[in-house]
């Protein structure tokens, strides 16, 4: 198998060529690493170590270099997450408007904790710092998108919506 | 455009939404940039912009224009790109103005882009946007097509010599990313570590190239500047500052909420006039003027006009102009908490007092809000807040802004950590604030 | 310079130099953890926290770090100032939060550089109630220990890898304080320098694998100055020992060798000093073919009869100068050969002759540092004499360094520099057999059989100055280089041209001769480094001998008696003419320290002291000789060959050899015409400190002295006495103003690190006090030559012969080719299995892939087949040193063919 064949086997031909016009745009290959991690993350939830190695090859650095950006992120997955991402706000506006009940209730109500995934694997919970709606405190994210005033009472109706 | 009084917010009023590209060139959109491409030289876009006095709305204040001229022009930038960098990371907890911006008018960001890129002589421009922004991100991408297709970016921009591209970089998550230095790290794909200043951003900044890093308010004022003019701009301001500014509150008003008011605004007027007063069964005990990393100020700074200059007399911070409230349900050393674990989390691990010395005051602090303080205890927070807060002691100012509320908190409730120390417990819980 | 005022007390300093630096070279005391005077400043750890006064009326200050600003003339800083010495002792704190209370059982202690700063800092009650961060560690293969829990996250260990080495595999993860440095995975750290991690980590995360195997404290070692016997470089050493045997090596700083950093080679490839493999006792055979023990009084008497009518001695590039003199006086240097191969021989003639001419200079490793263009010709740098390519590493980043010069940044502001200068890079050519590790930091390579990469080396040579004659036609690529390189060259202030031995190929050196002269002659400050291949090649090579190895080998098939020293002559000498010469010498004396093929045919073996229990003297790729003390005294009749081949002399009548001590020696090998300096390299054994103090091996706080052997014998045995060198086998004694070259161990009050070294150097960073270690011997006026004529292009380059047979061309590999390292255990361990490279037709031909195996029936090897696309027809390029090859490729091709049994070893590296 030539190189670019492996690198099709872990990575889609669709991911390569997002991957490439990224790198088109930038003064060296390594410079893409967030916008690659990113392209392969949107594809398939999360950033396993054998994607994390192709991408890695395909910017021809090291996985380790690679993995050392990733794991400073946020917002790149390194583990498997569920069809859905909830991520409650727990910054200071959303802590004075009483986001704790709120989480309370979703964890409750998913049997999670913070940082895990319901057996179901239907949500992964996780914390997530100040989404820029804190007029609209508490404020919670779902996949991409936001639910502002999230009240106890509302939780239950706002996770049905993502099967 | 009408010579406003809200230049930024008038166009998304007016539409009660989203401007898109018609709507935005209805209202005169794009004029100035094409005019300032066209027909004035970079020296003359910046000396317009310094006249104008307008300050940097990321939260340090600095003169855009002073802050452009830093830029080498001609031979002495030497061969290769110069990058103008817009800083959409916005994750100052309490902080939802660039959003706003982003997602109704995007264009007046490019705009600015347009004219700030001509300005400091830049062929590239980037948008470094936080990674939750989905909704900005996909307005903003539509307005850059648009644009493009316009001509209004790309090679020969309103068919001048002048060329620009812009683009998006979307964060991995970090509040760091949001100090322009570890921005630029991020923005080159590594980890968002700060970079020692100097070489300062303008002098050797991405890639290793001259860099101006603005704001999404600082550059969306940019546009009206050229248009009316610098006195205009001036004229804005209430008091010594230029402009207007965005100014939000959350926390237990009636109306939360963002407004476009003459800068200088006081803070009692954001409060009571615009924000609609406190709700009723709660009290304002005190307030963090511009996001998460600036000082506590209470009561008696109600009167205080919202400029960079009064409320840094304060002891305090305008930072990003979005002020949070504390009222007399909250505990204040409970909100330390919150704070500081935000802070702690945030630390990107570099230097050691941000690194080791904010999680440990993370744990002083829930050790005292869950009963477990000793009486030392208050002694070793505020040694280690001072040390860890002074600029300077650590490697950026991330850990200096995380002591801003905690040294201030210290002063103004600090009955409340010692009754939980005496108490060995909080207060608030057991109910008998 | 600039002067500055440090509580109040004035110092010089240089204007722009980082104060830290400063500070410490003033020998004022300040802690500090991300600093290291190789890495530069990135103000990460805040250790170096002082006070700066604005000027005299003010009192307050503020707080800097001192690593990150810039000294300027009347500077007015504080390092006592209450505030800042609390802020450090908070930094401490903060760094403790996490830190095990592991001292006891951690083997940085006694030697932490946490520990000393700790101290220094006052930090003594721990406030911190919660719970200490525990993280997983990983196997990092032979050479290094993972204990990750103890970092303190100064990020030293990341920079050295990455910026300084070039490792990728070992990295920073995560955020916060939750900050994890290794690797993506368990596994082995590739990079060859990686030992050095032990070093720099300023506490107990990388600690030193195979002494943790037998581990001793710092205190309890005794050590020694001494050289490295891993390759020509000369990188200066401190072996340990403790119970007899060699613990561990560590760096011994030479400011103008090998700095602060060995290669992994040097530093874990001591192992075979402890083998069970050591001859201890003499040995000679009797008629069943057995070896016999014999007395050393026998064993001096036999070798004294072998020797008395004549006998042919073959020298070693691995013994000292000493033994080597020794043995050139016992047999006379008519029947004296170098030990080096004849082909090598020959090559190290040319070197000296190319040196003698002194048409350009001969670098120091931190001369190739400063280069602002490099071309490498033909040797392998990294494999061979590996220190040379970390500094040619180094090298290329001068054009960043420049450029950050222009912009203002100062040049120990290491992340400025770095995100400022980008990927920009000095020009590196690497003109190579087959691709090598330095070409990822190349910016023009070409590969070729080493005929055409010396008529590549010859025409550059011409495009620089036409008066140097061109050799063949070269191809369009090679071409494209050549022109390249001559322009790059040409522009260059300080250029640099390396080549060496490796090869075999004369044409490589003439030519890097030439290019280098007409360089010079260019009117720039060029350098020429020519390396050959073992720790004294350069020495013999120098002393020279009567007759080369070949023939040496020849007379002694003819019946000649043979003594043959330190030297495993199968590796160096076709195996049937060794065969015959074994079978035909009336005797084969060898002494020698470890068993080998040429001891087992030997009919007398001696047992010769190893470097670490011997002082002799080593010459390196520079003609710096250098001198290595013994750590520890030889056990049973083991000792020193010199002393041997005297004593045999003496015993035979000669009375030109009565040597007592190695000073005696030493003089002696003064008197040969090229080596009058040699005396210089150390002081003798006469040389007294001023208060007339021997230098001690072990330290003030060395424990255990007297019942250290109670398990043997519970009466405390006598101190050993050093009849021979100005080192004491005792604490007794004192460190501090003696000569670097006897700085037996670094250790100053209050540091208790290799950190200490900086107490005994001109200024930190710089040379050693007194001056660098060893003496220069090489370096020559132009002589009355005339360049340009002097090597001539007589190459033609060998094709395929159309009978399927191949030349065989070698390789090498840092960790296996060399023979002693090589039976190191954690050294083979990380050594590749036997390979062979053919080119992708041939492979094809051979219908054979990557990882398959073929077989030599000529050499009776197997090895597993490499495919590299560039290789020509005709061609195979083995490894030396591994699967039986000795040093040397045999001249005849051989054939080749596919070998089905092979399997390739499941796994190489055991885990654990
Ligand atoms: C820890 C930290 C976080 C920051 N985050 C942001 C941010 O999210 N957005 C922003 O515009 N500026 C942020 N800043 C300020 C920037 O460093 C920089 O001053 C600003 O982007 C400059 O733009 P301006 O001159 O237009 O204000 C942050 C600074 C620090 C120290
Ligand atoms: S203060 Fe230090 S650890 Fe904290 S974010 Fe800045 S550089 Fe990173
Ligand atoms: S040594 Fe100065 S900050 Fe680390």
């Amino acid at each position: 198998m030539s190189e670019a064949d492996q690198l099709i086997d872990v990575l889609t031909s669709e991911e390569v060529e997002a991957i490439e016009a990224e790198i088109a745009h930038l003064p060296d290959r390594e410079s893409a690493a967030m916008e690659a991690l990113q392209i392969v993350q949107a594809n398939r939830g999360w950033v396993s170590d054998a994607s994390l190695s192709a991408i890695a090859r395909l910017l021809g650095m090291s996985a380790a270099a690679l993995d050392s950006i990733a794991t400073f992120y946020n917002l790149i997955f390194r583990q498997p997450v569920g069809r859905h991402v909830i991520m409650t706000c727990d910054s200071v506006s959303c802590f004075v408007m009483g986001c704790e009940k709120v989480h309370k209730a979703i964890e409750e109500s998913l049997g999670v904790s913070p940082g895990e995934t319901t057996e179901d694997g239907r949500y992964t919970l996780l914390p997530i710092v100040c989404l820029g709606a804190c007029d609209r405190a508490p404020v919670i994210m779902i996949d991409d998108e936001l639910h502002g005033d999230v009240a106890v009472e509302d939780v239950p109706a706002i996770l049905e919506r993502y099967p | 455009m009408s010579s406003s009084s809200k230049p930024l917010t008038e166009r998304i009023e007016t539409e009660n939404g989203l401007v898109d590209l018609a709507a935005y060139q209805r209202a005169g959109g794009y004029d100035a940039a094409r005019r300032v491409v066209t027909s004035m030289t970079p020296e003359e876009v910046q000396d317009l912009v310094k006249d104008a006095n307008l300050r940097g709305r990321g939260g340090a204040g600095f003169p855009t224009g002073v802050k452009w001229s830093f830029v080498p022009k001609g031979d002495a930038a030497g061969p290769g790109h110069k990058y103008l960098v817009c800083n959409a990371d916005e994750m100052e907890p309490g902080t939802f103005k660039d959003r706003y911006l982003l997602e109704y008018d995007p264009h007046l960001l490019v705009e600015g882009m347009i004219i700030g890129a001509y300005a400091i002589q830049a062929d590239k421009a980037y948008v470094f946007m936080r990674g939750e922004y989905h909704e900005g991100f996909r307005q903003l991408s539509r307005a850059i097509d648009d644009a493009k297709a316009q001509g209004f970016l790309g090679s020969n921009v309103f068919g001048s010599d002048f060329s620009v591209d812009l683009g998006i970089h979307r964060s991995g998550g970090r509040y760091i990313c949001g100090e322009e230095t570890a921005l630029l790290n991020a923005l080159e794909g590594k980890r968002a570590q700060p970079r020692y200043k100097p070489p300062f951003p303008p002098a050797s900044g991405a890639w290793g190239r001259p860099t101006i890093v603005n704001n999404v308010e600082t550059l969306c004022n940019v546009p009206g500047i050229l248009r009316h003019g610098a006195q205009w701009f001036q004229d804005l301001g209430n008091g010594d500052d230029a402009g207007t500014k965005l100014y939000g509150v959350s926390g237990r008003v009636n109306r939360p909420g963002l407004w476009e008011l003459p800068i200088g605004t006081s803070i009692r007027e954001i409060i009571e006039e615009h924000a609609g007063g406190m709700q009723a069964g709660y009290q304002l005990r005190g307030l963090l003027p511009g996001g998460a990393s600036t000082d506590f100020l209470v009561e008696q700074h109600l009167d205080l006009p919202m400029d960079y200059g009064s409320i840094q007399a304060a002891g305090s911070r305008m930072g990003t102009g979005t002020m949070i409230l504390m009222d007399d349900s909250i505990c204040p050393v409970a909100m330390s908490v919150n704070l500081q674990h935000f802070f702690a989390q945030e630390s990107c691990g570099f230097c050691t007092p941000c690194r080791e010395g904010l999680p440990w005051l993370e744990s002083l602090l829930i050790d005292i809000e869950e009963g477990r303080g000793n009486p030392g205890d208050l002694d070793v927070l505020s040694a280690n807040a001072s040390y860890i807060g002074a600029p300077g002691n650590t490697f950026c100012l991330h850990a200096t802004g995380a002591m801003e509320p905690l040294n201030s908190a210290l002063k103004y409730f600090r009955e409340d950590f010692e009754a939980h120390i005496e108490r060995g417990g909080c207060p608030y819980r057991e109910g008998s604030a | 310079m600039a002067k500055i005022s440090v509580d109040g007390v004035e110092f010089d300093a240089k204007e722009g130099e980082n104060l830290l630096q400063a500070v410490l070279s003033a020998q004022l005391e300040l802690p500090y953890f991300c600093w290291h005077p190789s890495l530069g400043s990135v103000g990460a750890c805040r250790q170096c926290a002082v006070i700066q006064y604005a000027d005299e009326e003010d009192t307050q200050g503020r707080l800097i770090m001192a690593c990150m600003t810039p000294v300027a003339d009347g500077m007015r800083v504080s390092l006592e100032a209450a505030h800042a010495r609390d802020f450090r002792a908070s930094v401490i704190e903060w760094l403790m939060e996490n830190h095990p209370h592991d001292c006891p059982v951690c083997e940085e202690g006694g030697e932490c550089h946490l520990q000393d700063m700790t101290v220094m800092s006052g930090h003594t009650a721990r406030r911190y109630r919660g719970n200490k961060r525990t993280f997983e560690n990983q196997y990092l293969g032979p050479f290094l220990n993972h204990e990750m829990n103890r970092c303190i996250t100064c990020y030293r260990c990341v920079r050295y890898y990455q910026d300084y080495a070039g490792g990728t595999d070992l990295q920073a993860f995560g955020s916060r304080a939750r900050m994890y440095f290794g690797r993506e995975e368990a596994g082995v750290l590739e990079n060859p320098f990686s030992g050095n991690l032990v070093e720099v980590c300023p506490t107990g995360v990388f600690t030193d694998k195979p002494f943790s195997k037998t581990y001793t404290r710092k205190w309890d070692l005794q050590s020694a100055p001494s050289v490295c016997a891993g390759c020509a470089v000369g990188c200066n050493t401190i072996p340990s020992e403790r119970y007899g045997r060699l613990k561990r090596v560590h760096n011994r700083y030479n400011g103008s060798v090998n700095g602060y950093f060995l290669c992994d080679r040097g530093r874990y490839g001591f192992g075979y000093v402890n083998d069970d493999a050591r001859i201890h006792k003499v040995g000679v055979r009797a008629a069943d073919g057995v070896f016999d023990v014999i007395s050393a009084e026998e064993g001096e008497e036999k070798l004294g009869d072998i020797v008395r009518d004549g006998a042919i001695g073959i020298g070693s590039p691995r013994a000292s100068l000493e033994s080597n003199l020794a043995l050139k006086v016992l047999v006379g240097e008519e029947n004296f050969c170098t030990g080096l191969s004849s082909a090598e021989d020959a090559l190290m003639r040319l070197i000296l002759d190319v040196y003698e001419c002194g048409g350009a200079r001969i670098p120091t490793l931190a001369q190739v540092e400063e280069a602002d263009a490099v071309l490498i010709l033909g040797e392998d740098v990294l494999n061979t004499a590996p220190r040379v390519a970390l500094a040619v590493r180094q090298s290329v980043r001068n054009e960043s360094l420049e450029m950050a010069e222009q912009a203002g940044i100062p040049l120990w502001q290491e992340a400025g520099v770095r995100s400022h200068g980008r990927e920009s890079a000095s020009p590196l050519l690497v003109a190579s057999l087959l691709p090598t590790e330095l070409d990822e930091l190349a910016t023009h390579t070409c590969n070729g059989a080493p005929e055409s990469l010396a008529a590549a080396g010859f025409a550059i040579a011409h495009r620089l100055n036409s008066a140097y004659a061109a050799g063949e036609e070269l191809d369009g690529p090679t071409q494209s280089f050549v022109d390249d390189a001559a322009a790059v060259l040409s522009r260059a202030k300080r250029p640099l041209v390396i080549s060496g031995t490796s090869l075999r190929n004369d044409g490589l050196i003439k030519a890097a001769a030439n290019i280098a002269w007409a360089l010079k002659a260019q009117g720039c400050d060029a350098g020429l480094l020519l390396t050959a291949a073992e720790a004294n090649s350069c020495g013999v090579g120098m002393l020279g001998g009567g007759v080369d190895l070949d023939t040496a080998l020849r007379a002694a098939a003819a019946g000649q008696a043979l003594v043959v020293l330190e030297n495993d002559v199968t590796r160096r000498a076709d195996p049937d003419l060794v065969a015959s010469a074994f079978s035909g010498s009336t005797a084969v004396a060898v002494l020698d320290s470890l068993e080998n093929a040429t001891t087992e045919s030997a009919s007398l073996v001696l047992p010769a002291a190893t470097f670490a229990e011997s002082t002799g003297t080593f010459v390196n790729y520079e003609g710096r000789a250098q001198r290595f003390f013994e750590v520890f005294a030889a056990t049973g009749e083991t000792a020193p060959a010199w002393r041997w081949l005297s004593k045999a002399g003496a015993r035979a009548g000669r009375n030109d050899m009565h040597w007592q001590h190695v000073d005696q020696v030493v003089e002696a090998v003064a008197s040969h015409p090229r080596l009058v300096g040699v005396a210089d390299a150390a002081p003798n054994g006469g040389h007294r400190n001023a208060a007339g103090n021997r230098v001690p091996r072990a330290p003030h706080r060395y424990s255990g002295r007297t019942a250290m052997n109670a398990g043997v014998n519970i009466h405390e045995p006598k101190t050993q006495v050093d009849e021979e060198t100005p080192l004491s086998y005792s604490m007794e004694g004192a460190m501090g103003d003696q000569p670097a070259a006897l700085t037996s161990y670094v250790w100053s009050p209050g540091w208790n690190s290799n950190q200490s070294v900086f107490k005994f150097q001109q200024e930190v960073g710089g040379a050693m006090a007194g001056g660098d270690p060893g003496v220069r011997m090489l370096d020559a006026e132009p002589a009355q030559v005339d360049f340009a004529q002097r090597y001539r292009p007589l190459q033609t380059p060998i094709g395929a012969e159309g009978d399927g047979r191949f030349k065989l061309l070698p390789t090498h590999s840092i960790f296996g080719s060399e023979e002693l390292s090589g039976r190191s255990q954690p050294i083979a361990e990380r050594g590749p299995q036997a390979f062979i490279v053919l080119g992708a037709a041939e492979a094809a031909r051979l219908q054979v892939a990557e990882g398959m195996g073929v077989r030599c029936p000529e050499l009776d090897a197997t090895f597993a087949v490499r495919v590299e696309e560039s290789l020509a027809e005709g061609l195979a390029v083995v490894a030396m040193g591994l699967g039986g090859l000795g040093d040397e490729v045999p001249s005849e091709r051989v054939t080749l063919e596919p070998d089905p049994e092979f399997v390739p070893p499941t796994t190489l590296i055991a885990r654990g």
